[in-house]
């Protein structure tokens, strides 16, 4: 559908048609002295050609680091149709537009879209995307709240393995709103969440649990047993996933169900961003979310659905809308979501060209390349696995010394080296989070290797500096 | 023209309120209340035994073009709730003030009576509303 903007003439036109002088008039009824004429600290604007130096100058000072960074967002190869297509002007727009009458191309490719993630969630239904993982998470808590309706209190249960950029937007989006998160912590041993940690809260009123699979350090929680246990306990099971090792892991619509409860997550999240968008700072990335059908109305977002015109003829549009924002206002499921259309073409677009078996490619590649990783970086002095539990494709290394000066040495070598965690899980020491995907050659591996083994010499002792 | 029944109390949200026999009150929307919606898809009521404060939003009527909350003319605790509505919500449209009933409440012992319309206050109030 193309996009027209209005002409001088057509916008003096329509101001004559409604009577108004200028644009201007339109806003009078906000106070003049809540109006400000300039913003503060924004400067003029500048010409596309101003605009294309000046980011191309910063971009060049960033360099192109060889990444081992994943935490949350992760590099992919992309293939070039994926946004040779997305591009297209029939795609390209800053808003989605919805209409049955105009849109049933952009319609039939959020109902496709819908469809493979329902496919690679194994859920009922799922919404036409939200802004990111972590507001996709919030969202998730407050739909738990309102779907577990044998659950008085408004408690989420919500582990340290969970992304902790997660957990601070969760907490943000839900403070308000009398939502109270109750942190559980991990297993030292394995950087999962156990049943013994559970233990303290068996029998007591949580409207669900969240589950991160895999888990931020990189480990497989035993999703079985913590559905089965959540369920037993009347709570929901939310579930945070990684769409592209939900290729090689049982979907979290089969999880628990191992003595006969119900079987699998009630209500399916997380970051879209691996599926074809590349990685920068701030985004644009997706969030995806997915539920069963008796939860349907409680999910917030788009959702396009399959129907038949006036005259029989299969087509698409907006369905179950009498709960959103246009509607309900105040009361609608959300008011802070929207769909991010053109990432989730783009989404789609790489899950068509890649399908089940190139998705699965990518997976075990890059669980592979981890492993890889993990074995090089492990054989220089100074350098441990922290964990000891099964692994997607990241792992928690310890260091012997300060984690931030080997980064920055790393860093000086055109490597990004992995995310620092002493921020946010002090208790693990001088604890590093890697990643290698399927981007990563053996002579990269071999690169990172060499390099922080020239950064990090044997002391003396043979124990390492401290 | 909708129906207002003579033996029923009503509010301005246009719910109607039944005395039983029991002592429980039960309560469903009007008449006038479902045609204004339209065709209903979806119904939710409240789960057995949760308390409520007159006045608070306790159910949802669903239309393909709105979902509308339903407040509780009376404070108390729920005694039943209609289930067929889950898979029948056109009861709500076709028999209101019958088979339509959202939910049973077993009032406070301080809850008023009230203040409910009767059904010639309730005609009035429509006609005033246009």
């Amino acid at each position: 559908m193309p996009f027209i903007p209005h002409t001088a003439d057509d916008i003096a036109r329509m101001l004559q048609v409604i009577g108004a002088q200028s644009i201007d008039d339109l806003f009078d009824e906000i106070p003049s002295a809540l109006k400000t004429a300039a913003l503060p600290g924004v400067p003029p604007g500048l010409s596309e050609m101003e605009v294309a130096r000046l980011l191309t100058e910063r971009a060049l000072r960033d360099g192109r680091p060889l990444n081992f960074i994943g935490a949350g967002a992760y590099e992919h190869h992309i293939p070039a149709p994926v946004w040779a297509i997305a591009s297209r002007g029939e795609f390209y727009s800053a808003y989605t537009p919805y209409q049955s009458e105009a849109s049933q191309g952009t319609l039939q490719l959020i109902y496709e879209y819908q469809s493979m993630m329902c496919a690679l969630t194994a859920m009922e239904v799922s919404n036409a995307s939200l802004y990111d993982g972590a507001s996709a998470l919030a969202e998730a808590c407050l739909m738990a709240v309102r779907a577990n309706r044998g659950c008085e209190s408004r408690r989420i249960l919500l582990p340290r393995t969970v992304n902790p950029t997660y957990c601070q937007v969760a907490r943000n989006i839900t403070c308000n709103q009398q939502i109270e998160i109750e942190a559980v912590n991990f297993d030292r041993r394995e950087g999962r969440v156990t049943l013994r940690a559970l233990q303290a809260y068996e029998g007591q009123d949580f409207a669900a649990l969240v589950v991160q699979q895999p888990d931020f350090f990189g480990n497989l929680e035993e999703v079985d047993q913590l559905t089965d246990w959540a369920h037993a306990n009347k709570m929901l099971v939310i579930a945070v996933v990684n769409p592209t090792a939900l290729a090689l892991l049982k979907p979290p619509g089969e999880w628990g169900g191992l003595a006969g409860g119900t079987r699998g997550a009630d209500i399916v999240c997380g970051e879209g961003q691996p599926l074809g968008v590349s990685l920068a700072s701030g985004g644009p990335y997706f969030g995806f979310m997915a539920t069963r059908m008796p939860y349907v109305r409680q999910m917030p977002g788009r959702i396009v659905g399959g129907t038949l015109d006036i005259e029989g003829r299969p087509g698409f549009s907006l369905t179950l809308q009498a709960r959103e924002q246009h509607i309900r206002r105040s009361k609608a499921t959300s008011n802070i979501c929207t769909n991010q259309g053109l990432m989730v073409t783009a989404a789609t677009i790489y899950m068509a060209l890649l399908g089940a078996a190139g998705l699965k490619r990518v997976a075990a590649a890059s669980a592979q390349r981890t492993a890889e990783l993990v074995r090089a970086l492990c054989q220089i002095g100074g350098v441990s696995e922290v964990f000891d539990a099964p692994r997607f494709h990241e792992a928690v290394l310890k260091l012997d010394r300060p984690v931030a000066p080997v980064l920055a040495a790393l860093a000086e070598r055109g490597i990004s080296g992995g995310l620092d965690l002493c921020a946010s899980y002090p208790e693990l020491g001088h604890a590093l989070l890697v990643c290698a995907t399927e981007t990563k050659t053996d002579a990269d591996i071999d690169a990172y290797a060499r390099a922080l083994a020239d950064i990090m010499p044997p002391a003396r002792d043979g124990r390492g500096a401290i | 023209m909708s129906k207002i029944p003579g033996d029923l109390h009503y509010t301005r949200s246009h719910e109607w309120v039944r005395r039983l026999p029991s002592g429980q009150v039960e309560v469903g929307i009007t008449d006038h209340a479902q045609e204004a919606l339209g065709d209903l898809v979806f119904v939710e009521v409240p789960q057995v035994s949760r308390r409520l404060v007159a006045g608070e939003a306790c159910a949802v009527v669903e239309s393909v073009k709105a979902a509308s909350d339903v407040y509780s003319p009376v404070s108390g605790q729920i005694a039943a709730s209609n289930d067929d509505l889950a898979q029948r919500p056109e009861l709500l449209n076709s028999d209101p003030y019958g088979a339509g009933w959202l939910m049973r409440v077993v009032p406070d012992a301080s809850a008023a009576a009230g203040p409910w319309l009767t059904p010639a206050e309730y005609a009035q109030f429509l006609e005033e509303a246009g």
